[in-house]
């Protein structure tokens, strides 16, 4: 595929226009308000907002030194490799179950990728109605067996939780992408380890396994992300950061700090830490995973 | 074609990860919807693992399924009977009057806001964010693509960096513009700044690509123009690019949570997903769990409506971009 065209139309403004809306949108909500949190991220600005203070890096220095936030960075760490490889495992075991079904195989396909279009906060609702305390069907089966469950008094629980919805939202994505890889694994190589004796379980973890790692892979960071980024409904949704500040995921301290504890530099220097993550993860995914597409 | 190729560049965000899903989904549905009964071939087929594989799936299914049916069983059901431990497992006879009551009144705890509005502010938004996201990026693809003008690259790399902007890492100063615009409680405010799209740009240039150039030639010949061609041959080839980005951006914008959770202070500027959250605000004693969950069940119908409705235009045109 060509990178570019080779016949093109001239008109020395029209581009301009076509691509003004995109641009102006662009600069106005993405470009000025990050510039904004880059700038902020080095000021101090007292209790009253009268005065502002340009501190280089000082904002850096007390976040970095800050219990709460070195926390929730391991609570976000945690939960998202949770998230992911939970999510990933269960994936998989459906996918590889799926892509040998003879019978029925649309059926269980369409069944799957019905939670890709619940929103992450409703996704929440659903789960914290089954682990409800006092009137959930799950927490009552829990403590029925001898396993109370108080998600907002056990730090432990409340974190099972937001990783259960956020597993579960994430399945028919994963799920999805794991069958495309299994389909795309040619059958004769499967059919010639048969052939020679190898059964199924040795098949999957010789040959299979490893021809699918280029899928895990780019799951994994695609999981990963999205246990950074899109889960922030499913937070204030199920917990809203607690037990305490024991499920406070780094997305929604921002959210906190700056919305609820108007710290602003604060605030802005955490938004510079996420936007580092979201830089260093886009650098591994165009690194390591596409190579095809260009740019 | 391996699938391998078509895994979309990068997907940090929800929408991302969809223009990713839409790529590649290109090699997962058809050709599973195809192969039905094709797989087995020479390797063995031991009925008891077939059995074993069915099994798995179906409870694999039936506990994604479990929080749907228990949502829907108890929007059927009387204040009461939910209150019940354990609360009953079939459906209850309030269906109708549990789904007009939220329709109508809303919840009469929390957020007092009719869910019938919250729905309509929801569709509305969701619409103007796909449509607007899919309107500026076929534009600014065709300008890339079909134009050499100065700062062409620059345009492309810096909707190319939005990808790296996602909403969660810029959220203070963003409401802050939005404020000072005036655009607070409004169907802009909602959509307007979630409207940049660097993944269907990206995915409208791929395709674009793609097609031959003689078109743009023989356009020419014709005497016809850039928009003339724009409009005569880009958008009608792009159909089903279009339509299989519509639903997924749909999506997209249905379950959009943080931030109209910022920009919405008005409860008639509510969107669905908000007004659920704001009905479970009051702890457990004040909320009506039989409304929240016929509401929930609102907030998901929509979305998975529109991947039914547009499964034949979806899949279309995922085959057709399987090249």
């Amino acid at each position: 595929m060509a990178a570019e065209k080779r016949v093109v139309f001239k008109s020395p403004w029209l581009p301009y226009l076509l691509v003004a809306p995109q641009m102006v949108i662009t600069l106005v909500f993405f470009f000025w308000p990050a510039t904004q949190a880059l700038y902020q991220s080095l000021l101090v600005e007292d209790a009253f907002g009268t005065s502002t203070q340009f501190v280089w890096f000082e904002n850096f220095k007390t976040l970095f030194a800050d219990e709460g936030y070195l926390s929730s960075m391991r609570v976000t760490l945690i939960f998202s490799g949770l998230v992911a490889v939970i999510g990933l495992s269960v994936s998989l075991l459906l996918a590889v179950m799926a892509d040998r079904v003879l019978r029925g195989a649309t059926v269980y396909k369409t069944l799957l990728i019905w939670p890709y279009a619940v929103a992450p906060a409703v996704a929440a609702i659903l789960w914290l109605f089954l682990f409800n305390p006092t009137l959930g069907i799950v927490a009552h089966a829990l403590d029925s067996m001898g396993l109370p469950w108080n998600h907002l008094l056990d730090a432990n629980q409340a974190l099972t939780l937001i990783v259960i919805a956020a597993v579960w939202k994430q399945i028919s994505y994963n799920f999805l992408f794991f069958l495309a890889g299994l389909q795309s694994i040619p059958r004769s190589l499967i059919e010639a380890a048969a052939i020679d004796g190898a059964g199924p379980m040795r098949r999957f973890w010789t040959m299979v396994f490893p021809l699918l790692s280029p899928t895990t892979f780019f799951l994994l960071v695609v999981n990963i992300v999205y246990a950074f980024f899109d889960t922030f409904g499913i937070v204030d949704a199920a917990t809203s950061g607690g037990p305490g500040r024991a499920t406070e995921i780094l997305v929604y301290k921002v959210y906190v700090d700056g919305f609820k504890g108007l710290d602003l530099g604060g605030s802005a220097a955490q938004s510079v830490v996420l936007m580092a993550i979201v830089i260093a993860l886009t650098f591994i995914q165009f690194r390591y995973i596409e190579r095809k597409v260009q740019y | 074609m391996s699938p391998h190729e078509e895994i979309a560049p990068i997907q940090p965000k929800s929408e991302r990860r969809a223009g990713a899903a839409l790529m590649t989904l290109g090699n997962v549905l058809p050709r599973s919807w195809r192969t039905r009964g094709g797989r087995e071939g020479m390797v063995e087929n031991r009925p008891v693992l077939s059995v074993l594989r069915h099994l798995i799936l179906i409870v694999g299914i039936a506990i994604v399924m479990f929080p749907i049916y228990v949502t829907f069983v108890a929007s059927s059901l009387t204040a009461e009977q939910v209150l019940e431990s354990p609360m009953q497992l079939y459906p209850g006879g309030r269906l109708i009057e549990n789904y007009l009551t939220v329709l109508t009144q809303g919840s009469g705890m929390g957020s007092s806001a009719p869910v019938g509005q919250m729905m309509i502010n929801s569709l509305v938004t969701a619409l103007i964010i796909s449509c607007g996201k899919i309107a500026i990026s076929i534009l600014s693809a065709f300008a890339i693509v079909y134009f050499r003008f100065p700062m062409r690259m620059l345009f492309f790399w810096m909707i190319f960096v939005t990808l790296m902007l996602p909403v969660e890492v810029r959220i203070l100063p963003t409401y802050k513009v939005v404020s000072d615009l005036g655009m607070v409680n409004t169907y802009a405010g909602l959509t307007v700044p979630l409207i940049a799209s660097a993944t269907a740009t990206f995915l409208f240039r791929q395709f674009f690509l793609t097609i031959p150039d003689e078109l743009v030639e023989a356009a020419r010949i014709d005497g016809a123009g850039p928009m003339r061609f724009f409009w005569d041959v880009v958008v009608p080839l792009s159909r089903t690019n279009i339509a299989a980005l519509f639903v997924i951006l749909f999506i997209f914008g249905w379950n959009q949570y943080l931030w109209p959770l910022l920009i919405t202070t008005d409860e008639s500027m509510y969107t669905t997903v908000i007004g659920i959250k704001r009905m479970i605000t009051g702890g457990d004693a004040a909320t009506e769990w039989h409304l929240v969950m016929a509401t929930a069940m609102l907030a998901m119908l929509p979305p998975a409506l529109v991947v039914l409705l547009m499964q034949k235009w979806f899949v279309k045109g995922l085959v057709d971009t399987e090249k």
